[in-house]
């Protein structure tokens, strides 16, 4: 469902993202992993065009989002985004976060879309906080918040971009487990993430990307027994 | 020479307050309306706006508002014929010039939203209007609420400076008292408590707006 093409992202001179191709299948669920600094959040941020890629092509379902003038709105709909520092909106109500979209962009009217943000909220595990502000919650709880936030517009496909990062040790598994949960339901997800067991876990498909570049992509079984560049076999000695 | 009240009309004088309060209060809210589409200009995208906001801020921060304002009053009937009530050159004036102040501040709030902000919206499938209007504004003002009730005090003060197109403000109605009676210092002393105490009210409801903000996150 989704497709990279020879993608290209330089900020001025620094090219980020060199002659990056990807393919990423409906229900499939894609590890991105590599160095700080390596481009994971720049591929990620143009796979819904938050970043404009310098050129290359990025198909989703088929349509060719960097071509001027496809509706942008309407395929950022269809891919959720999660990131690191959760971002929920501080002047809404957990509850509030949660509806605006649907109501605001795709026109879902108030109580329908109330009745399936609490079931969302029902499914992480936060239906005693559909009032409360952000500020109260922990850093779990917020992410939890926004991945259902982000799941309340329904979206194909769901991008997270280092879930747990910003995390303290004792609150990562309860964001783990919901994102684990959702790999379950079929749902395409795109994890960027340091959290190598996870990876190892739940995904079908990891992808290593170092100094810009794609340079493996395998199954987990493979990649963390038998990596086969020795950038990944470096990075694995490090993070392992 | 002992103070001698006994010949101020108060009621004439305090007749000002009105006036005076009617037109600050216009001011603030066409000064803050046009001042938001200003800062959403200057931070726009395509170049001929920005410039066109820069160009705006930078005629209207660098003229004396007793111009602007003797402009509006006197030189746009000559130009146009339109006979413009004072008190209407004056709100006009008053409102573009606080907006070429107001974008300033709006737009260093909305450079305060922090980025995710925006990520966030966008990545919901959220317009950049409606993402402006309902997730950067309102946290953008939250922000520059002490710099926004600021604003509206020096337009009561300035709008002093109305009573020399003849709009009967409380300078002008103080001006006239002097000419009826010749007494200088007690119509004065009392406008001048008056602006205090209109000051004061302004910088008490902007406290109590902003810890009811506070009280939301
Ligand atoms: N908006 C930007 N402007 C300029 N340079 C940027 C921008 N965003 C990212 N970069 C640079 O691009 C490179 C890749 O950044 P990116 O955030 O994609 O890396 P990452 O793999 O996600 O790293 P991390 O693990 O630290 O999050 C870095 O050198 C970064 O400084
Ligand atoms: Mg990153």
């Amino acid at each position: 469902m989704i497709k990279v093409e020879h993608l290209h992202k330089s900020f001025g001179k620094l090219e980020v993202l060199s002659d990056v191709s990807l393919e990423i299948a409906k229900g499939e669920v894609v590890a991105l992993i590599g160095p700080s600094g390596s481009g994971k959040s720049t591929l990620l941020r143009c796979l819904n065009l938050l970043e404009v890629p310098t050129s290359g092509h990025v198909y989703i379902d088929g349509v060719d989002i960097t071509v001027k003038g496809t509706n942008v709105l309407k395929i950022r709909e269809n891919l959720g985004m999660v990131f690191q520092h959760f971002h929920l909106f501080p002047h809404k109500t957990v509850m509030e976060n949660m509806i605006y979209a649907p109501t605001k962009v795709k026109g879902v009217d108030k109580e329908t879309a109330k009745r399936e943000a609490m079931d969302l909220l029902r499914q992480v595990g936060l239906e005693d906080k559909a009032n409360s502000y952000p500020e109260t919650l922990s850093g779990g709880q917020k992410q939890r918040a926004a991945i259902a936030r982000a799941l309340a517009m329904k979206p194909e496909a769901m991008l997270f971009d280092e879930p747990t990062s910003a995390l303290d040790p004792e609150m990562v598994k309860e964001v783990l487990q919901v994102i684990q949960g959702l790999a379950h339901t079929g749902i395409t997800m795109v994890i960027v993430t340091h959290e190598m067991g996870f990876a190892r876990n739940v995904a079908d498909k990891i992808c290593f990307l170092d100094h810009g570049q794609l340079l493996e992509v395998s199954t987990p079984d493979v990649f963390f027994s038998n990596p086969k560049t020795e950038r990944a076999k470096e990075f694995l000695s490090k993070v392992l | 020479m002992g103070l001698d009240f006994s010949q101020i009309n108060f009621g004439f004088i305090l007749g000002g307050v009105l006036v005076t309060l009617e037109f600050t209060v216009l001011s603030t809210i066409f000064g803050f309306i046009l001042g938001t589409l200003l800062s959403i200009i200057k931070i726009s995208k395509f170049a001929p706006l920005r410039w066109f906001g820069i160009a705006y801020t930078s005629v209207f921060r660098g003229t004396p508002l007793l111009v602007q304002v003797s402009l509006a009053y006197w030189a746009v009937p000559q130009l146009t014929g339109y006979d413009i009530p004072a008190l209407q050159a004056g709100i006009i004036t008053f409102s573009l010039n606080s907006a070429a102040y107001v974008s300033e501040v709006i737009r260093a709030g909305i450079l305060a939203v922090p980025a995710g902000q925006r990520d966030a919206a966008l990545s919901l499938g959220v317009p950049y209007g409606k993402m402006m209007r309902d997730i950067i504004l309102p946290q953008a003002v939250k922000n520059i609420l002490p710099a926004l009730v600021n604003e509206s005090v020096a337009l009561l003060k300035d709008s002093s400076l109305v009573s020399v197109i003849t709009a009967n403000d409380l300078m002008r109605r103080a001006e006239i008292t002097m000419s009826n009676t010749y007494r200088y210092f007690e119509p004065l002393i009392l406008i001048a408590a008056i602006y205090y105490v209109i000051v004061i009210f302004l910088s008490w409801i902007g406290s109590r707006l902003e810890r009811r903000l506070r009280q939301s996150d």
